[in-house]
């Protein structure tokens, strides 16, 4: 491809004026062959490290979630020496914990035709074709692997009277494969990982460093080779090294300052690392979830999720007459109830994707048939409007079947977890729900191999944004991050320190780890410096409600464009007008989120032209110039077959995008329809 | 809402803390107790003085990273109608000009780090030397090799909600780490998998809960009262019973 | 006996050191006195038989128990040195506990509420100082006969007893030292259950207190019905 058709070929992309088209990037780790048979044959020609060589490589990895701990654990237990670094007070708080609702894995347990293909199918058809098959095979075929680890470390998963465990199906697939541990899945998988993870602290393996965040990666001759981080406790600037870094340091929903993430997630690590050239794979695609509690006010800090399985038997509707919408919903008669979901899909009904779900719950509320209280909202043009943000999730029907004692039992814990929050009982009347973020299918770009596209550098979890294409099925998460952790990167990552003893000894001396240190004091003493007048949570709920308004369920080029300006004059004033208490040398809380927030800014940029230039819906990216005429999401296979790879070439310059082809050769593709 | 706050401020492990008052103004009922403090720090924030240093992660009552002492009680459990944490603990439960005391946990193996943060790692050691299973990524047997009991189960689960968050500890007249180690001990104890290693777990674990620095047992029961998952009180009992059964075994001599 | 297990130990020798052992020490000793008790307050009936009834009594107990099992006058002193060594014990446990929950708080609240605590759980440790005190005064007054405030011992424990009783204060004195004893017997009757395992559900705690309140009130009307019927002259 000469350079002339390259250039003329970015400009038929739409907002071609924000980034420049690169080389195409493609995946050269997965083994040609049948698909059943890519990971077997990977592992087996996969180099090797001696058993007594083990203990002379180090590895750091950045995170103690799911991805993050159990590889630190399961690498540690091979016998490597590893660093493993978390910005919370010990590893067990990692955000996994929140996952409530389960664990997807191809057992077959019901005897209802599943498989380690239906799984992958089901899989790549919920991510809406963007994903990349070979590495969704590979998570479907090592799914049950988890569950057995999982159990054989005490995880205490739900269990019929006989002793067997308990399945029940999950968001909007058709069998019965997901493993839970009753709203609380994630927290058990996680203290799993945690305590395999621990047992390796012990036996010295592992060397944990808590409250250490990651703020900047070593990259030493083309390959990455530690990371550069600030002791929160001390303020201490730092210098790790490393034969190889992992990063699983999970997703950015922050940048919407409001989601369901802990408030410490973030993305500066990864920000760091795509700073330092490693690609950004489809940053644009946000999951939000249908299920959350409704906003309160402009105080709010964050949005609780109530797990979807509330849409087994719950049912979503709005009023039909807007006037209605103020009214006590028990006095709204079922004549004027408008049960939505079940009125437009009537074969999935209220269990449809989360997206889905999500954009008609916005639907009705732009249509001013939202319920609860009204908050304030800002027009394109700054004009100040009420809106009530909010739909019923009403349970009577199912108290009816099911006796309050029945629903209790299935769904009691959320029930008294939403009474806490709202001071309302959700047995008498209908709970209120809303759409809020809630993971990122975009991440750092890997091959089969979890390798990013610098040498050494690893990427996984949510953090990187392999398997779930642009929306990932519920329950999907929690079975990538242990694939990743647990089976993926411990067989994979040995190919590369096979030849590592060989590679140069690199340490605080070298002019790279010289040039980390000093950015990263540099960019602290800047942000210290400048004493201005704003918070840093004011710049920061700004930025989140730019993302949410035009980068959020629905998505136009002329909102995005107005977002990237927004987000460019946003930015400009945060590093005149930020205010940062206290010293570096301390605990500073403030400190750490300014720095966080500052990357948030470059990522919602990046964000924004990655949705500019994807003008088709899918999955969880949708366009409204894209839909179809009774305004369902319309793909553009011919055009967007790919994943979207950014490469970062300088603050304030436009980034590159290299595309990866999507091939599907073990399964058709289809368009989507839920109807 | 308008309320009076008396916060323990300490600079760092090493200076002496003391308590002093704030004015909270325009506090919504349905704020969180943390973003009542937020609200606070955003005033500290733009006056150019220091905020409130308090640790909280996820704010929805599952990681464990939030607690404070509210009017003398863990996460405020004196002032809310349920079992809960810090975070999840709402502005309606207090009424309009109330003074809320706010410290931070307070026990020896949890040195305060600044303001209302401490240091809890003695809870990472304590499951660094025996809150596992051993077992390797790989070797498990299929999941349904070893059935378990539900109400073995059932337990099991109850004692693996613990978030360890450290309340127990803080609510405890002896600073005791009982509740927190004895939920472990039963979660393991309920299951075969946790069997093998069940006598020189105790052993293990025990020896490290007093050697952190924590309290003895006495029975009376705060922790549990406290405990945000309400982690059963007679978890403490079960760990005694595997103590005294595990003194009479062969593992760890 | 160093306070905090060291890593020089193994993880079974830490154990028999650890502060669960230290309470199953004191929970058995606790039971052990109150099962004295119980019998003690049984004998201290015998008043109500009259003279020769409770000097036989007190006889039988001193000379003749497990007789011919062991020669006369064996079983007694062989029974106060199992009580002894469970009155030092309890203590020593007590003390060591106490020591290393001091330690384990340099700083108290400044609001501070308790939720659970009972008066008798909080009072453990200050009420079994005191009550171990009145325990030597009762000792060198009815065993050694060193403090009788009514007159010299003349040789029937029963006249002994009757005029002690007849105190209008001595037996104020011994209705106080009863509270002290019964409290600490209701949080220590429980305690000691649940520290040797027995506590296994919450309806096993509701059970275990209410025989903690049971067997505390028994001793309580046990001990004191004998010196306030001597008092009112209902006895003798």
């Amino acid at each position: 491809m000469t350079t002339t058709t390259k250039a003329a070929d970015a400009k038929k992309l739409p907002g071609a004026d924000y980034f420049t088209l690169g080389e195409p990037v493609a995946d050269t780790k997965a083994p040609a062959g049948p698909i059943e048979q890519k990971w077997s044959k990977r592992k087996f020609e996969a180099k090797l490290v001696n058993p007594a060589n083990r203990r002379k490589l180090t590895v750091i990895i950045v995170g103690t979630g799911l991805a993050g701990g159990a590889a630190a654990a399961s690498l540690g237990e091979a016998g490597y020496n590893v660093l493993n670094f978390c910005y919370q007070d010990s590893p067990r708080r990692a955000h996994s914990i929140a996952a409530q609702g389960g664990i997807n894995a191809a057992k077959n347990y019901r005897n209802d035709n599943d498989s380690t293909y239906r799984l992958f199918y089901d899989t790549v058809k919920g991510g809406d074709y963007r994903a990349r098959e070979t590495n969704v095979y590979r998570l479907a075929e090592v799914s049950a692997n988890i569950i057995d680890q999982c159990v054989a470390q005490g995880v205490p998963f739900a269990r019929e009277y006989g002793g067997l465990l308990d399945n029940r199906s999950f968001g909007g697939v058709q069998v019965q494969r997901t493993f839970y541990a009753r709203g609380q899945t994630g927290q058990q998988l996680l203290i799993g990982a945690y305590q395999a993870l621990e047992r390796q602290v012990a036996a010295g393996t592992v060397k944990m460093y808590a409250r250490h965040e990651m703020l900047e990666l070593i990259v030493a001759d083309g390959k990455a080779r530690g990371i550069v981080t600030r002791d929160m406790v001390t303020g201490e600037i730092e210098t790790y090294f490393a034969d190889a870094v992992v990063l699983a340091t999970g997703g950015y929903g922050n940048v919407f300052f409001l989601s369901t993430n802990a408030m410490g997630c973030n993305v500066t690590a990864n920000w760091r690392a795509h700073r330092k050239g490693a690609y950004f794979a489809n940053p644009c695609y946000t999951q939000i979830h249908p299920t959350c509690i409704p906003v309160h006010g402009e105080t709010q800090s964050k949005l609780t999720l109530m797990s979807e399985s509330l849409r087994n038997d719950g049912r979503i509707w709005v009023p039909k007459n807007a006037e209605d919408c103020g009214k006590d919903p028990r006095e709204i008669a079922e004549e004027d109830r408008d049960y939505y979901l079940e009125r437009i899909y009537p074969s999935f009904g209220n269990l449809v994707p989360r997206d889905i779900a999500s954009r008609q719950a916005k639907n009705r509320c732009d249509e001013g048939r939202g319920v609860g209280p009204a908050v304030r909202e800002f027009d394109d043009d700054g004009n100040e409007k009420m809106v009530r943000r909010g739909v019923y999730l009403d349970f009577s029907e199912a108290i009816a079947r099911l006796g309050k004692d029945g629903v209790a039992a299935r769904y009691g814990n959320l029930f008294d977890m939403y009474a806490q929050i709202t001071g309302e009982n959700p047995y008498e009347t209908p709970m209120r729900i809303y759409p809020a973020v809630h993971y990122t299918m975009g991440g750092l770009w890997v091959d089969y191999d979890l390798s990013s596209n610098i040498p050494g550098l690893y990427v996984t979890g949510e953090a990187n944004f392999s398997d779930h294409g642009a929306n990932r099925l519920g329950a999907s998460a929690l079975m990538q991050g242990l694939a990743d952790g647990y089976f993926v990167l411990p067989n994979t990552i040995n190919d590369y320190l096979a030849d590592a003893l060989k590679f140069p000894k690199v340490d605080a001396s070298h002019p790279a780890a010289i040039e980390a240190l000093e950015s990263v004091k540099g960019r602290i003493d800047k942000l210290l410096s400048i004493n201005g007048s704003r918070t840093v949570d004011s710049f920061h709920k700004e930025l989140g409600h730019i993302m949410w308004e035009y980068c959020g369920m629905e998505r136009t080029e002329e909102g995005l464009k107005l977002a990237i300006a927004k987000i460019d004059e946003l930015q400009a004033e945060f590093w005149k007008d930020v205010k940062v208490t206290g010293v570096n040398e301390d605990f500073n809380q403030t400190l750490e989120r300014a720095g966080r927030v500052a990357d948030f800014f470059e990522l919602g940029r990046l964000m924004c032209v990655d949705a500019l230039h994807r003008r088709e819906s899918c999955g969880g990216h949708f366009r409204a110039e894209s839909q179809t005429e009774d305004g369902e999401a319309l793909r553009h296979d011919d055009e967007f077959l790919y994943a979207a790879a950014w490469e970062f070439t300088g603050t304030g310059e436009k980034p590159v995008l290299h595309k990866e082809d999507l091939v599907y050769e073990a399964i058709e593709l289809k368009q989507r329809s839920y109807k | 809402m308008n309320i009076t706050l008396r916060v323990w401020r300490q600079a760092n492990a090493a200076s002496e803390g003391r308590m002093v008052t704030y004015q909270v103004q325009d506090v919504s009922e349905d704020m969180s107790f943390l973003e009542m403090l937020d609200l606070l720090n955003e005033d500290l924030t733009v006056k150019g003085e220091e905020p409130i240093a308090f640790d909280h992660d996820c704010r929805e009552g599952i990681c464990g990273m939030c607690g404070v002492v509210i009017n003398g009680t863990a996460h405020g459990r004196g002032n809310s109608p349920v079992a809960t944490t810090t975070c999840q603990l709402h502005m309606r439960s207090f009424s309009d000009g109330a003074t809320i005391d706010v410290e931070p946990w307070r026990a020896g193996a949890f040195p305060v780090i600044k303001d209302l943060v401490v240091d809890r790692s003695a809870f990472d050691r304590i499951i660094q030397a025996g809150g596992y299973v051993s077992v390797n990524t790989g070797s498990a047997p299929d999941a349904h090799a070893n059935a378990v009991g539900k109400l073995k189960a059932d337990r099991a689960f109850d004692a693996a909600t613990c978030i360890g968050c450290g309340a127990c500890v803080a609510a405890c007249p002896n600073h005791s780490g009982m509740l927190f180690t004895a939920a472990k001990i039963t979660h393991l104890a309920m299951l075969p998998q946790g069997q093998p290693e069940r006598h020189l777990r105790i052993k293990k674990m025990l020896a490290t809960h007093d050697a952190e620095g924590f309290g003895g047992c006495t029975n009376i029961g705060e922790c549990a009262a406290v405990c945000p998952k309400e982690i059963p009180f007679d978890t403490i009992s079960q760990l005694n019973r595997d103590l005294i059964a595990s003194l009479f075994k062969r593992d760890g001599k | 006996m160093s306070l905090v297990a060291t890593t020089t130990l193994t993880p079974h020798q830490s154990a028999v050191r650890s502060t669960v052992a230290l309470k199953a020490l004191m929970a058995v000793t606790g039971l052990l006195m109150i099962g004295f008790l119980l019998m003690h307050m049984f004998g201290n009936s015998k008043m109500f038989l009259g003279e020769e009834s409770f000097n036989h009594y007190a006889e039988w107990l001193k000379v003749e128990m497990l007789y011919p099992l062991l020669p006369k006058g064996w079983f007694i002193w062989i029974f106060r040195a199992v009580m002894a060594a469970a009155i030092v014990l309890h203590i020593y446990s007590a003390l060591t506990l106490w020591r290393r929950a001091k330690l384990a708080s340099p700083a108290t609240y400044e609001a501070k509420r308790r939720l659970a605590q009972t008066y008798s759980a909080r009072t453990m440790r200050w009420g079994g100082i005191i009550l171990a005190g009145l325990l030597i005064f009762h000792l060198a007054q009815f065993t050694v006969h060193a403090t009788l405030v009514a007159g010299p011992f003349t040789g029937s424990p029963y006249q002994m007893v009757l005029s002690e009783f007849k105190i209008w204060w001595m037996v104020a004195l011994y209705a106080l030292w009863m509270v002290t004893v019964c409290m600490h017997i209701r949080h220590g009757f429980w305690s000691a259950f649940a520290t040797l395992g027995a506590n296994t559900s919450p309806k096993a705690q509701v059970v275990l207190n209410a025989c903690a309140w049971a067997v505390a009130l028994l001793l309580y009307i046990g001990f004191m019905v004998m010196p306030v019927a001597v008092l009112f002259g209902w006895i003798g």
